[in-house]
């Protein structure tokens, strides 16, 4: 405790809160950004903080960091263009909400349920960083198969309202996630010899190009674009209604994120699908999702920015970086000769508790500045579709230039964003294609190694108590549903026959 | 068309705006120097994802040259163990001011990867530095020295799972190596693939793989505190970071690999040109900023310039392919 409070002083000087400052804007600015993303702010804004105290610089990226969650989901919920994989969650509720003139709540929602979930996640970080590090290690291969599978039985809630159209996209995701070279052999698959594809497509692309670019061409199709949405209707901010719906999803999402944002290979965006379907099923207004359902928004934002403090546990305590914004964040320690490590807490204390003591702040900044400019934010709403997609459209593909820095990039966001189109055009939903992209390539891979590891046993799936937990979730998560649909039935059926007898 | 101005809507673009401009002038923003490549600006790939070892090299590089030839812009090309970038660097042809690192994995991934390009469309210019291997096991293993694991592996290889970095990379060349040094087949070698170090040292902390590689620098914190042990390193003499760890020679194992890393200059450039890079570098490798960065993140100076570089860049080339063509990944 003592540690945080000196931590606190250090970064409380005028100067670091400065940069602090600094950091969460130019964090939200770039989160805002479709495809330019928090990692490639912080790789280029490296070698420029050499001279600056290592304090301040870490200090100014953990602002970034956290900015970079925040800003993600303004574009996502007014434009339905999320600029990564995390926010998709977000785009699918929040979108609505903004078309049906709830952007400003929406927003609300989210940067409240970020700084909740993300003050929560801090305070987890620092008071039990070096548990959930030593439960986090315990996860192998098997433990992540079963863990994917979890997820894959859950997200059904994402597929929308047609399973067999879900499923369309959920198999196509995960074809555009099987680009690429292998990792367990070294061979190219679905490259058809073209060396640009050999490293797979980066999902931003995707995200970018069946989002954003698949909304523009949509407009473009539509000749819708002249269109403007009306920004506000009704109540400008969270109403109590509102709130009393966000609070337990945002608690919900933080629960899931920062666990699992903690596991080496966790990252932010799985528990931000699971934590959308959680909601989806416990909701009591589950006839609002598809339409604009506000803890659709809350849970899911919650968990993204409670996994994103979540990211850094294992990067603090184990060296690990789990995400690309963790593994340029690694390297920073490194150039200020910190060795993030079992040893890190012990050798550079100080440094660690200031980071620590930043991310607090930077919390706060970030829910001061953006809590305001919601209103602000929802005014972009204004301009006619032609002039906001032309930005996003000049975004998205800066971004993706910046992500893989070749033409090639630019035609691969192309040719996903035609096939966006014509997803829309068929009614075929393209969130599950984004989770399809990211759960696909994670199971195989792990499932993969899990039986090398084996030698082929099968029964390595089930070698560890923790596996044996996952998997009763599994098959709960596969027989409930059903069973509590024809009790519920069963009981309103008992219900009418009573009251039919009356 | 009419386009009203509303500054509440314009706020985003203003931010969006100024982000994109702050970024453009931490690039740009350099001083004109006068040297040898006449003020014009050098400008150096690194042809992987901002964060790994080729990124630090040339990032680090950046900061020593800039006492030496000003600013350097500095960019990334990902992908598939450099050879995307190497695709892009063969057509700067005849442009000195044109510098790309590179290093084994890049020599391995051309031979694994089938690529159309090979490391003789460049002029080698120089190794900078090394990181060599460390193989660990975790802390509980009952394996104790190269030896238990020479014991386990002749028993059966494939009951011996190896935990690294991408497949036909250092740590799989490695595990190749040894295999075949102590008369194993390394086709058998049962190498389980990683998209880095760090999520390989999560499998063999999960206890389910027998032998983890990495590179020394990546392991040194986890070796410190305790949570693995290391067993040999693949250096020729042991490592002033890791003293107390044998090397793979002193263990009976005749292997040896280094992870160097250099850098490489377009072809058609000419001789002069050459000379002078060459010892633009080598200038940079005996700066103080240089020395302090080997010493903090635990590289090794490896500063090897010339015909030598020329021939050893041969030399590795062979070993390399000899045992990814044993390993049936090539």
């Amino acid at each position: 405790m003592g540690d945080l409070l000196s931590g606190f002083a250090d970064a409380l000087t005028p100067e670091n809160l400065l940069w602090a400052f600094i950091g969460v804007t130019i964090g939200t600015a770039v989160g805002v950004l479709p495809g330019i993303g928090p990692a490639l702010t912080v790789a280029l804004l490296l070698p420029v903080t050499f001279r600056l105290e290592p304090a301040a610089a870490l200090i100014m990226f953990a602002g970034i960091y956290y900015g970079g969650m925040y800003g993600g989901s303004t574009t996502s919920i007014l434009l339905n263009t999320p600029g990564e994989s995390a926010s998709v969650a977000t785009a699918l509720e929040g979108n609505k909400m903004a078309r049906a003139g709830r952007g400003a709540a929406a927003l609300a929602t989210a940067a409240l349920g970020s700084f909740v979930a993300g003050t929560i996640g801090t305070i987890a970080l620092s008071v039990a960083a070096p548990v959930v590090a030593d439960l986090a290690v315990n996860f192998g291969p098997p433990e992540y198969v079963a863990l994917m599978a979890v997820a894959f039985v859950t997200v059904s809630a994402l597929l929308g309202p047609s399973l067999l159209k879900g499923a369309a996209s959920l198999v196509i995701g995960a074809t555009i996630g099987l680009v690429g070279i292998d990792t367990q052999t070294g061979q190219a698959r679905l490259a058809f010899g073209l060396p640009s594809l050999f490293d797979g497509i980066d999902v931003v692309i995707v995200v970018v190009a069946l989002f954003a670019l698949g909304e523009t061409f949509a407009h473009l199709v539509a000749g819708t674009g002249d269109s403007r949405v009306t920004p506000l209707r009704g109540q400008p901010m969270l109403s109590r209604e509102d709130f009393r719906r966000s609070w337990p999803a945002w608690l919900r999402g933080t629960a899931l994120g920062f666990p699992i944002g903690s596991l080496p290979a966790g990252g932010a965006d799985v528990p931000t699908f699971l934590s959308y379907s959680l909601e989806k099923r416990l909701s009591k207004h589950r006839e609002q999702f598809g339409r604009g359902a506000i803890e659709g928004v809350a849970g899911p934002e919650a968990a993204n920015n409670a996994a994103a403090a979540g990211v850094l546990v294992p990067l603090l305590t184990i060296g690990l970086p789990t995400s690309a914004t963790a593994a340029v964040i690694l390297t920073a320690f490194q150039s200020y000769g910190l060795q993030p490590g079992p040893q890190l807490f012990s050798e550079s204390g100080d440094l660690v508790w200031a980071l620590i003591a930043s991310l607090y702040i930077g919390n706060v900044l970030l829910l001061v500045l953006n809590l305001p400019l919601a209103r602000a934010w929802v005014r972009l709403l204004t301009i006619p579709a032609y002039g906001i997609y032309a930005g996003v459209l000049v975004f998205a593909c800066l971004g993706a230039f910046a992500a893989g820095g070749t033409i090639a990039d630019l035609l691969v966001l192309t040719v996903l964003g035609l096939i966006g189109l014509l997803m829309r055009e068929a009614g075929v939903p393209v969130a599950p294609a984004v989770v399809g992209l990211i759960l696909a390539p994670l199971a195989e891979q792990q499932l993969r190694r899990a039986l090398a590891l084996s030698e082929g046993d099968w029964s390595v799936l089930v070698s560890s108590p923790l596996t044996v937990v996952l998997w009763v979730v599994v098959a709960l998560a596969l027989i409930a549903p059903p069973v509590l649909a024809r009790r519920r039935r069963r009981v309103s059926r008992t219900r009418e026959e009573t009251s039919s007898t009356h | 068309m009419r386009i009203t101005w509303r500054p509440a809507a314009a706020g985003p673009f203003v931010a969006a705006g100024l982000a994109t401009l702050l970024l453009v002038v931490s690039l740009a923003a350099g001083r004109d120097d006068e040297g040898f490549l006449n003020g014009r600006q050098l400008r150096l790939m690194a042809p992987a994802a901002p964060g790994g070892g080729w990124d630090q090299t040339a990032r680090e590089m950046q900061a020593a040259l800039r006492d030496e030839a000003g600013r350097t812009e500095v960019y990334n090309v990902a992908g598939a163990g450099g050879t995307i970038g190497l695709s892009q660097f063969v057509r700067f042809e005849r442009d000195p001011t044109q510098l790309m690192v590179m290093g084994l994995v890049m020599v391995g991934a051309i031979e694994s990867n089938d690529s159309p390009v090979a490391l003789d469309r460049t002029t080698p210019l120089a190794r900078l530095l090394t990181d060599y291997e460390v193989i660990v096991v975790p802390a509980d293993s009952p394996v104790r020295s190269m030896d238990d694991l020479v014991t386990l592996m002749k028993d059966d290889v494939g009951k011996v799972s190896w935990a690294g970095g991408s497949a036909g990379g250092i740590e799989q060349i490695l595990a190749g190596l040894v295999t075949d040094a102590i008369g194993a087949n390394p086709a058998d070698v049962n190498y389980v693939a990683h998209s880095g170090g760090g999520e390989a040292l999560s499998t063999l902390l999960s206890g389910r793989a027998t032998v983890g590689v990495s590179g020394v620098s990546e392991l040194v914190g986890q070796i410190r505190a305790g949570t693995i042990r290391p067993i040999a390193v693949s250096s020729p003499q042991r490592l002033p970071t890791l003293p107390d760890v044998p090397t793979l020679k002193e263990q009976k194992v005749d292997v040896e690999l280094a992870n160097w890393r250099g850098v490489v200059a377009p072809s058609g450039i000419g001789a002069e040109e050459e000379r002078e890079l060459e010892d633009l570098l080598m200038r940079m490798t005996r700066t103080e900023a240089w020395q302090e960065t080997l010493q903090r993140r635990g590289w090794l100076d490896a500063s090897l310039a010339g015909p030598q570089f020329d021939r050893y860049l041969i030399d590795e080339r062979r070993t390399v392919t000899d045992v990814l063509k044993k390993m049936g990944l090539a």
